[in-house]
């Protein structure tokens, strides 16, 4: 009997939720983030979330939207696992959204087919498939502002440059420790070639995405090695890790760099002897931004956020801001090229390849000198811009650098392959038909 | 009342060994694959290509796990990396003969899926219950550990990912991105019901009463008669089959591209609730174990947020995940409790009932 209530408790509530589903105002775009606030990943996952929320919702409290278009805006939870990112795509997919942010290159991969026959355009911000910078192969692909490897490219630049040359690092040896993942082994082809021919050893320590918290038989192995130098591409929880694991086992912090990821929580795993570790980035942190004010003023103090007030400003909060201020900007300069106030993903897609974020246009926005400037293009998605390195003082981030340059030379030839093998490996991969917009 | 046995009289044995002897049940399955081809034209995207699809796909692995588990007794933590091997040997197929179709190269993927199966079952002939389950785990680590550290399983691939490429049937794209999902639907919904008809077949039959034998007290069996190394490997065999079938469609027909990661551990351990939340020695069992671990998860997340809108609660997609977690997991303990048969028992005591109705008894 109990069974049979339960049951027909369960078809009511069913029919209940097919039926109310909120239907979308119809003069209104609507920009789902996926997000992870779950799993072991949340340690990084939340406050990006935070970020790309807060700034969406800054406009739409300050200006009413972008356009005077309200967005709508809609958190779905993948626990940055693919299984629930394709089912978080399935049911956004309907509700016509304008772009999609995967947050995980993991569901980026499954996604990227998908993007040109759905016309959703994705936004994977310098994660996801380096070869689809090549707007002319992944019309429907942005992966702004830059590709792993030009973020690889830019770490032995700069190791290269501290040593005096990059012909001095011949004979030195450069550990490489990573997430054993698509995300993680992406870099290696190029840190390989250029091992061969700058004449450096390259040494691996591949972490597992279930040992990311107990890394310590890679730290002993880097121990035995002793590599010159040490490289991270990790996220989430490894990052912190490897950070404490490092300074337990006496590594000397100067000398360990990483790719973009590691937040203050992460360095700051490490207590004071994670001094010295450092760190590519290509935006400010903290807070003196207009901008970051509005969103204080608007969002956080009027408790419409799930972001502590102390981590406003903080390294993957400001992250998360500068991916929405990449889709607010793909919003804005789509209704410029269409005239249209209610955009679609076809229109952002446009938007998106002409953005155009110069200091003028980042001062109009409340955020001079928040990040360098970016231009997108037709065929180039992702800009392939400079980032800088920074250091942690035991306390915040300082900026040790001016902007480095990443090796085109070496990161082209590498990107061109790689997109040409994978449209080919793809048999049938669409042709680009979508006509370039006239840069304006 | 509604199932009545009385006058359907079997008068030789290929009628009383028939998978539905009964008319009611011959009715009933056919009116809900009729149903199931109905939803390919009725359903929406959603409902086609993030619950159906994933459903079937997780049941046609239960199935597999369900023949080693249910009705041999063999504990197997392996599954996933048996889907794997499907999916891995699937794509390696399919590009290196592409002029083939990929419908066969799903079938015979499941060969391949079937030969480690039986690899490491090997060991089942000595050590029993948990031990074999750390053996398996074996398989399951190993075999993730291959996924990763050879380049050759995903020809070269920088990122390391399989990915679909464009396949047809009859002229129509079924795997790629240009598949609709109501037609990778009917793809896996036809490969589904062949393969529980012949799953059907087999546990219905001699080779499955051979399993049950064994599951019930092996030393016994092998007095009958029963080989116990062939029949354990037989059973590793088939069970790593099906899953390899159901890994390969995981990839092509589901995600459409995939990680090594789809495959670790915890894909295991979600097919094992489902093969016990289902019911132990069941097929469909299975489906409805999968609907259960994987459905209610995904209706919780529509109607959780609908129930707390009218009262002006706004909970976010992490309170939402967190809720379902929980729900979920009572569930499960709760189901353990009332039902530790799984459900395809509360449906036996369902058909019972339904066989006396409307007298108590």
């Amino acid at each position: 009997m109990s069974f049979r209530k339960l049951g027909l408790g369960f078809a009511a509530a069913t029919l209940l939720a097919g039926t109310a589903l909120p239907a979308l105002a119809q003069d209104s775009v609507y920009v789902p983030l996926f997000t992870y606030r779950t799993g072991p990943f949340a340690g990084s996952g939340t406050h990006i979330a935070d970020g790309m929320h807060d700034y969406l919702r800054m406009l739409n409290e300050r200006d009413g939207g972008i356009g005077g278009v309200k967005l709508v805006l809609e958190e779905c939870e993948t626990g940055y696992d693919t299984k629930k990112g394709v089912e978080c795509y399935e049911s956004v997919k309907g509700k016509n959204p304008v772009v999609v942010n995967p947050w995980s290159t993991g569901i980026t991969l499954p996604l990227i087919p998908r993007a040109s026959v759905d016309k959703i355009p994705i936004l994977s911000m310098a994660y996801g498939l380096s070869a689809s910078a090549r707007g002319d192969i992944f019309p429907w692909v942005f992966n702004p502002p830059a590709t792993y490897w030009d973020g690889m490219s830019m770490i032995v630049k700069y190791i290269g440059e501290k040593e005096g040359g990059l012909d001095k690092l011949k004979g030195k040896k450069i550990g490489f420790i990573h997430l054993d993942a698509a995300f993680g082994k992406e870099p290696i082809p190029l840190l390989q070639e250029m091992a061969k021919d700058i004449g450096f050893e390259v040494a691996l320590y591949p972490v597992a995405a279930q040992d990311m918290q107990n890394q310590s038989s890679q730290w002993l192995s880097v121990r035995r090695d002793r590599p010159d130098y040490m490289i991270m591409w990790g996220w989430g929880s490894m990052n912190g890790a490897a950070v404490k694991e490092a300074v337990r086992s006496g590594y000397p912090m100067d000398k360990f760099y990483s790719i973009w990821w590691p937040g203050e929580d992460d360095a700051r795993a490490g207590g004071a002897g994670a001094k010295g570790f450092k760190m590519l980035n290509w935006h400010a942190v903290g807070t003196n931004f207009p901008a970051i004010q509005d969103i204080q003023k608007h969002v956080v103090d009027k408790g419409l956020s799930k972001a502590p007030k102390d981590k406003v400003g903080e390294l993957l909060y400001n992250r998360g801001i500068y991916n929405s201020l990449l889709i607010a900007e793909g919003i804005a300069q789509a209704q410029k090229i269409t005239g249209k106030k209610v955009v679609t993903g076809e229109d952002v897609r446009r938007g998106l390849e002409n953005i155009k974020l110069d200091p003028a246009r980042l001062k109009e926005l409340g955020l001079e000198g928040f990040t360098d400037q970016l231009a997108l293009s037709c065929n180039d998605h992702n800009g392939h811009r400079a980032a800088f390195m920074q250091e942690w003082d035991g306390t915040k981030w300082v900026k040790i650098s001016a902007p480095i340059e990443p090796m085109t030379d070496r990161v082209k030839a590498q990107l061109d392959a790689a997109a040409k093998d994978y449209a080919e490996k793809n048999a049938g991969w669409p042709k680009r038909t979508e006509a370039c917009d006239k840069a304006s | 009342m509604f199932y009545r046995e009385a006058g359907q009289f079997k008068t030789n044995y290929v009628a009383d060994s028939a998978i539905f002897p009964l008319r009611e049940d011959r009715i009933g399955i056919g009116l809900i694959v009729l149903a199931a081809y109905a939803l390919a034209f009725i359903g929406n995207s959603f409902l086609l290509q993030a619950v159906m699809i994933p459903f079937l796909v997780f049941s046609l692995a239960s199935i597999g796990l369900n023949i080693l588990t249910g009705y041999t007794g063999l504990l197997s933590l392996g599954t996933g990396a048996f889907m794997g091997v499907g999916a891995y040997a699937c794509y390696k197929l399919m590009t290196a003969f592409p002029e083939v179709n990929v419908i066969v190269w799903i079938f015979v993927s499941g060969f391949f899926s079937a030969a480690i199966g039986a690899l490491f079952g090997l060991p089942s002939l000595r050590i029993k219950g948990f031990y074999l389950a750390v053996a398996t785990l074996a398989a399951q680590f190993f075999l993730q550990w291959c996924f990763i550290r050879i380049p050759w399983l995903v020809n070269y691939n920088v990122s390391g990912a399989l990915d679909a490429p464009l396949r047809t049937l009859f002229g129509i794209p079924i795997v790629g991105a240009t598949a609709t999902p109501q037609t990778r639907y009917l793809v896996v919904l036809t490969i589904v019901i062949v393969l529980t008809l012949i799953a059907s077949n087999l546990v219905h039959g001699r080779i499955g009463r051979m399993w049950i034998a064994i599951r019930d007290m092996d030393l016994a069996a092998e007095l009958m008669g029963i080989r116990p190394l062939q029949t354990k490997l037989l059973a590793f065999a088939v069970s790593s089959y099906y899953c390899g079938v159901a890994g390969a469609l995981l990839v092509f027909l589901w995600y459409g591209g995939a990680e090594y990661d789809v495959f670790n551990i915890n894909q295991s351990f979600f097919i094992l609730f489902m093969v016990i939340i289902g019911g132990l020695g069941s097929l469909i069992g299975s489906f409805f174990g999968a609907a259960l671990i994987f459905i209610l998860p995904i209706v919780l997340g529509i109607v959780l947020p609908a129930l707390f809108e009218p009262f002006g609660i706004s909970v976010g997609a992490d309170v939402i995940e967190h809720l379902r977690f929980m729900i979920v997991g009572a569930l499960i303990i709760f189901f353990l409790i009332v039902e530790p048969h799984g459900l395809a028992r509360l449906w036996q005591i369902g058909k019972q009932k339904l066989l006396v109705w409307p007298f108590p008894y």
